[in-house]
C-alpha cells in the first residue's frame, strides 16, 4: 500500500500537555474500506489521536491527512468526509432522536426534506424507529450510542472515527455494534477504532497498531502480533519453586528460544516447533530429572499476551468478565 | 440492527463555502438550526422556563405586598408600579443562569465535539444560544408584563417608549447572555455553574436602585449602586414607562440613558472576544 491508496495518514504527530508528550511522534497508514485498531492502554494516546485526525484538536508537530485533505488547512474538507463517534454519546439529550438527527443533517447543509428522509431511514437501520419522538434522556446506554453511531453516518463519511464505541455497554449492544460495524466497512466505509478491549481488536480490526507512551509500538495483523512473540508455547508450573531452574533446563533443550521464567507462578516456557514431540518429550525428560510438575501444557499466545509484551501494561479487561 | 448498513446514494449538499458572502450566508443558516434547537430545548423541558419564571414573580409578590406596603418612595408614587422595571432587569439578570448552564452542558456532554467535527460555522453555537436566549427573555418579558399588569403596573408613555424601554431590556439581557456564555465555557460543570450563577447573581441585585433608593444608602454603595449596569437600565425604563423614579443628582443618574446603552456594549465588547478566545481554547 502506497500513501497515495491510503485513507489516513498520519506522520510523526506530536502533541504536547505542558512538559510530556500526548503523542510522541505517531506515525498511521490506514488503506480504504478497512477496520484499523489502535489498540493501547489508558493514556497511551489513542483518543488524543483521533481527536487530532478528527480536527477537534490542534497538535504541535507532524502532519495529518484524512481522506485526500490535510486536518488543518484543509479541516472543512475533512469534516465533510468524517463521521466520529466517541465515548460518551454525544448527541442532544433533550432532543428527541429524530430531531438530533435531524438537526445535524441540516447543519450538514442538507435539504429540510432531505434531512428528515435520511433521518427516518437512518432510525429504522438502527431499530429507534419506536423510540424516534422520545427525549434522548430517556434511551439506555445502548440506544443512544446508536444513536450517536446514526448521527455520524448521515453523510456516509468515507472514514468513520470510533473512539472506544462499546466502553460502558452490555455484551448484547456490544455485539450489536460490532454487526454494525462490520456491515459499514462492507458498504465501503473506513473505519479507525480506538480500543482497550483486546478481543474487540481481534473481531473487528483486520491491522492493529499497537500505541504505547504516544507512538506506534508494533503494528500487523492480529496474527501477526501474536507470532511477534512465536508460535505455540509449551508451558511447566513445578511444585518446588527449587526445581524451577531443572525445569528451566529441560524446556531450554526442547523450546526453539530461550525459556522465560516466572519464580512467582512457578512457571517456565518457551517456543516450540513440534507440538507433540516437544510435549512429550519434555514430560520425560521432567521425569527423568526428579522435577515434580504440577502442570504441563502447550497453548497458543493470546493477543493479551502479545499487548503485554509490546508494552509491559496488562490490557483492560472488559467490565462483564471482571464482574 | 439486523438489517446491512449500506452507504446511501451519495446526499447532495453544497461544498464548503469559499467567498466572504458565501461564509455568511453557511454561518447564518448553521446559527438559526442551533437557535431553533435552543428553542425546542424550551418546548421539551418547559419546567426549566417555569422555575426561571417563578422567582421574579416571586418577587413581585413578596417584594410588591409584603416589603411594599411598608415602604415610601422619595418622589411619591406607588411601590408596585416603581418596583417592576426592576424586576425586569433582575429577570435578565438571573438568565446568566440558563445561559451558563446550557453552554456547559454542551461541552460537558461532548456534544460540542460532535458540532465541532462538523463541517458547521464554528461561531453558529454561541450565536444560535445568544439568539435563543433572546427569544426567551421576550416570552420571560411577556408573562411578566402580563403579571405587572395585574398587579396595577402600567406604561403610561405611549407604546412607543414602552417599546424603547423593552429594548433597552434586551439589551441588556443580550450583554448578559455573553457573560453567561463566558462563564459556561470556562466552567465546564452544568452543576457547578448553577451553584456559582445564583449566590453571584443576588448580591448584584442588592446594591441597585431595583428595590431602594441608591440615596437612601451609604455614600460608598449608594455610589456602587447608581454605577450598578442594571441601575441605568432600570431608571432608563422607569422613566420610560412614565412609572415612578427617584431621579437622583449623580452623574450616572443623570446620564442613564447614555449608560442603559453604553454599558451593555462595554459588557459585549468585553465578553465576546473572551468567550471567543475561550471557545478556540477547546482544540488545545
Amino acid at each position: 500500500m502506497t500513501t497515495n491508496d491510503a485513507t489516513i495518514v498520519a506522520e510523526g504527530l506530536r502533541k504536547r500537555y505542558g512538559s510530556s508528550y500526548a503523542l510522541d511522534g505517531l506515525d498511521l497508514t490506514v488503506g480504504r474500506g478497512v477496520v484499523h485498531g489502535l489498540l493501547g492502554p489508558n493514556g497511551a494516546g489513542k483518543t488524543t489521536a483521533v481527536r487530532i485526525l478528527a480536527t477537534l484538536l490542534s497538535f504541535d508537530g507532524g502532519s495529518a491527512r484524512v481522506a485526500g485533505h490535510d486536518v488543518v488547512t484543509e479541516a472543512d474538507d475533512v469534516r465533510r468526509r468524517i463521521g466520529l463517534t466517541g465515548q460518551y454519546a454525544a448527541v442532544d439529550e433533550t432532543l428527541s432522536g429524530r430531531q438530533n438527527l435531524v438537526m445535524f443533517g441540516r447543519l450538514y447543509h442538507l435539504s429540510a426534506r432531505q434531512a428528515k428522509r435520511r433521518a427516518d431511514d437512518l432510525l429504522e437501520q438502527f431499530d429507534l424507529t419506536a423510540a424516534a419522538d422520545r427525549s434522548g434522556r430517556t434511551y439506555s446506554g445502548g440506544m443512544r450510542r446508536r444513536l450517536d453511531l446514526a448521527a455520524s453516518l448521515i453523510l456516509a463519511p468515507e472514514v468513520l472515527f470510533l473512539d472506544e464505541p462499546t466502553t460502558g455497554l452490555d455484551p448484547r449492544s456490544r455485539n450489536d455494534m460490532w454487526d454494525a460495524i462490520r456491515s459499514l466497512v462492507a458498504g465501503g466505509t473506513t473505519v479507525l477504532l480506538t480500543t482497550q478491549y483486546l478481543e474487540e481488536a481481534d473481531q473487528l480490526a483486520g491491522r492493529i497498531s499497537v500505541i504505547d507512551t504516544g507512538r506506534v509500538v508494533a503494528e500487523g495483523t492480529a496474527d501477526e502480533l501474536k507470532a511477534r512473540i512465536g508460535g505455540d508455547r509449551i508451558e511447566v508450573v513445578v511444585h518446588d519453586v527449587a526445581q524451577l531452574g531443572a525445569a528451566a533446563a529441560v524446556v531450554a533443550r526442547v523450546g526453539t528460544a530461550e525459556p522465560e521464567t516466572d519464580a512467582d507462578t512457578r512457571r517456565v516456557s518457551a517456543p516450540v516447533a513440534d507440538r507433540m514431540a516437544a510435549l512429550t518429550e519434555v514430560v520425560r525428560e521432567l521425569q527423568a530429572a526428579g522435577v515434580a510438575a504440577e502442570d504441563v501444557g502447550l497453548r497458543r499466545p493470546t493477543l493479551d499476551e502479545a499487548f503485554l509484551h509490546l508494552t509491559g501494561h496488562q490490557a483492560a479487561i472488559p467490565e462483564e468478565t471482571a464482574a | 440492527m439486523s438489517t446491512a448498513l449500506q452507504r446511501p446514494p451519495a446526499l447532495t449538499t453544497p461544498p464548503p463555502a469559499r467567498t466572504p458572502a458565501a461564509r455568511l450566508r453557511w454561518t447564518a443558516a448553521d446559527a438559526w438550526v442551533m437557535t431553533k434547537r435552543n428553542l425546542a430545548h424550551v418546548v421539551r423541558a418547559p419546567e426549566e422556563v417555569v422555575i426561571y419564571f417563578t422567582l421574579p414573580i416571586m418577587f413581585v409578590l413578596v417584594f410588591g405586598y409584603v416589603f411594599g406596603s411598608g415602604m415610601a418612595l422619595p418622589g411619591g408614587g406607588d411601590y408596585r408600579e416603581f418596583l417592576l422595571p426592576g424586576v425586569f432587569a433582575m429577570t435578565m439578570l438571573y438568565g446568566l443562569g440558563a445561559t451558563a448552564t446550557g453552554v456547559a452542558f454542551d461541552v460537558d456532554r461532548g456534544v460540542v465535539d460532535r458540532f465541532r467535527s462538523m463541517p458547521m460555522a464554528r461561531s453558529a453555537l454561541v450565536v444560535g444560544r445568544s439568539a435563543a436566549d433572546l427569544v426567551r427573555a421576550v416570552l420571560e418579558l411577556t408573562t411578566l408584563v402580563v403579571c405587572g399588569l395585574l398587579v396595577g403596573w402600567q406604561w403610561r408613555n405611549g407604546i412607543g417608549d414602552a417599546l424603547a424601554a423593552v429594548g433597552l431590556i434586551l439589551l441588556l439581557r443580550l450583554a448578559i447572555t455573553w457573560i453567561g456564555i463566558y462563564l459556561g465555557l470556562v466552567v465546564p460543570n452544568p452543576d457547578t455553574v448553577g451553584v456559582i450563577v445564583f449566590p453571584a447573581a443576588f448580591p448584584l441585585t442588592a446594591p441597585s436602585n431595583v428595590f431602594v433608593a441608591p440615596e437612601l444608602m451609604p455614600g460608598w454603595l449608594g455610589a456602587v449602586s447608581e454605577w450598578n449596569p442594571l441601575s441605568s437600565t432600570v431608571a432608563t425604563t422607569r422613566e420610560l414607562f412614565g412609572n415612578p423614579g427617584f431621579g437622583g443628582d449623580s452623574w450616572a443618574a443623570q446620564h442613564s440613558l447614555l449608560l442603559a446603552i453604553g454599558w451593555p456594549l462595554v459588557l459585549m465588547a468585553i465578553f465576546v472576544p473572551l468567550s471567543i478566545r475561550q471557545y478556540q481554547k477547546l482544540s488545545r
